[in-house]
């Protein structure tokens, strides 16, 4: 068919956590343009399952570029070569034929291999868990518009509400650095009057939880903010240090 | 007080050191070029010799200069401690890493240029602070007669020396101090160490076009109105100013004496 591309790749085969993986080469034949990054490696799955062989394991779920499930490194960047795209959106006309892909897990310590290119991101489960929730008190419900927020603010809030926890900024930053994911966290929260009540608790707990699960420390490379497939902005790092020092230095809540 | 504990040994803390100890190094060396710009004072260094002698012996000055060793270690180990943590966050590296793709290279690489930085440091203070203090510098003396204006200099021998003076004598005014102008010229007259130096600063440029906006991000300093202030600052002020500033020293030393 015309049109269609041959490429060869070199995809990361780990039998589970315990065990040590490699490179293995495959190739990928007649790929329409067309197909999604997903697609591409269904057809080669396809092969492999029809040989008998174990096909490769990815993480996939909306293929939508909205439920975050998807990760994938490939050649040398999450979520491939486009920006603000996730790999389910990554179409095959972003390679040319012929070419060799190199496809990796997320790497980092907090992300453990699960089998071949899918990673346990349940760190990022937990440090939600630490403190990106709202009390809210039983009672009446309460009116829709009671509660007046400036529209700035509540843009800015849903901009870092849209992360959907992939964790690419983890893979792409140098240093396995989670404060992209958890700055957004935080900045959700911090920015709305709603989430006032654990404002301090919150930042802390949630800084507290990240370094337990062992992810790295951020040098400001910028590498999570052009990675990130929905455009988290920097700026909710900072705005996070300002949070946690704030609480640290000044807001700890303590009886006294 | 666990409460600034945990707040300093978090990885958010860490960077906090990192930031504080790196500005504190960047207002130094502000300070230290406009200082040595005496250098280019045409007077066989009678400017530089008593700026020498002020920035060691007044005593405000000294306590800051503790501040600034202290700064000094405490920026080179919490950068080696960061970066061994963040080593250990990524046990598996990538086959294919494409960083060019989205960050700068000073950005990843503060470490190396640190180092270098380092290195310059400790044989910088070797040349002029370490045989400053360790009198193995010459002296001079100065006569200026005040009424014509005009001065004569004359090398001291270590016998004829006893500490800086500085006094007026029948209308000539009498000053004897180290001499570390004369090492300043006598030191730059080698081409590798003028290399050096110039490599050193081309380090400084890299590592302070990153480090300076990337210490008030650290400190949760970044708000769209003055963010262009801090990147033009760091950029122009501290990436090419301040390192051009310095480089001019031994470069003028080289060819120009």
């Amino acid at each position: 068919m015309s049109g269609h591309m041959n490429l060869t790749l070199k995809v990361w085969r780990q039998k589970n956590k315990e065990t040590r993986g490699k490179f293995v080469t495959y190739k990928a034949d007649d790929i329409s343009p067309d197909m999604s990054f997903l697609e591409m490696l269904d057809v080669v799955n396809e092969g492999l399952t029809r040989k008998g062989e174990d096909p490769i394991y990815f993480d996939h779920d909306c293929r939508e570029g909205i439920c975050g499930m998807c990760s994938l490194h490939i050649n040398g960047r999450p979520h491939g070569p486009k920006e603000e795209t996730t790999t389910c959106q990554l179409h095959m006309r972003s390679f040319h034929d012929g070419q060799t892909i190199v496809i990796e897990p997320w790497r980092a310590a907090a992300f453990p291999v699960i089998k071949d290119l899918a990673v346990d991101r349940s760190a990022f489960d937990r440090i939600q868990q630490a403190g990106a929730y709202v009390n809210i008190n039983t009672g009446g419900v309460p009116d829709a518009n009671a509660i007046p927020i400036p529209k700035d603010v509540a843009d800015e809030a849903f901009e870092s509400a849209t992360c959907i926890g992939c964790g690419a900024c983890v893979a792409a930053c140098k240093n396995a650095s989670a404060m992209l994911f958890v700055s957004a966290k935080i900045s959700q929260y911090a920015l709305v009057p709603q989430g006032q009540t654990e404002r301090y608790s919150r930042a802390q707990a949630m800084v507290a939880q990240m370094d337990e699960e062992g992810f790295g420390s951020c040098t400001n490379t910028g590498a999570c903010e052009a990675e990130c497939p929905v455009g988290i902005k920097l700026t909710n790092i900072a705005r996070m240090n300002r949070e946690y020092f704030t609480a640290k230095f000044f807001k700890q809540e303590e009886a006294h | 007080m666990s409460s600034f504990k945990q707040a300093f040994t978090s990885s958010l803390g860490k960077k906090l050191i990192m930031s504080l100890t790196g500005l504190f190094l960047c207002t130094f060396l502000v300070v230290h070029l406009i200082g040595n710009l005496q250098l280019f004072h045409d007077d066989n260094g009678k400017a530089f010799n008593e700026y020498a002698y002020f920035m060691t012996h007044f005593p405000p000055i000294k306590v800051v200069s503790y501040l600034l060793y202290a700064s000094i270690i405490l920026h080179a180990i919490y950068a080696l401690v960061v970066t061994l943590h963040n080593k250990k966050a990524r046990p598996v590296k990538y086959a294919v890493y494409d960083g060019q793709a989205n960050s700068k290279w000073n950005s990843r690489n503060m470490g190396f240029l640190g180092t270098i930085l380092l290195f310059f440091i400790v044989s910088h203070m070797y040349s002029f602070w370490w045989k400053y203090h360790r009198d193995q510098v010459p002296y001079i003396e100065y006569r200026s007669d005040l009424n014509s204006g005009s001065t004569q200099t004359r090398e001291l021998a270590a016998a004829e020396f006893n500490d800086y003076q500085n006094f007026t004598d029948n209308g000539v005014e009498v000053v004897r101090a180290r001499d570390l102008y004369r090492q300043v010229e006598f030191a730059f007259q080698e081409w590798w160490l003028v290399a050096f130096y110039v490599i050193a600063m081309v380090a400084l440029s890299f590592h302070l076009i990153h480090g300076f906006r990337s210490a008030f991000q650290t400190l949760g300093w970044n708000h769209k109105k003055y963010v262009p202030l801090i990147r033009f600052i760091g950029i122009w002020g501290f990436g090419v100013l301040i390192p051009i500033g310095f480089a001019a020293m031994p470069l003028y030393f080289f060819f120009c004496k």
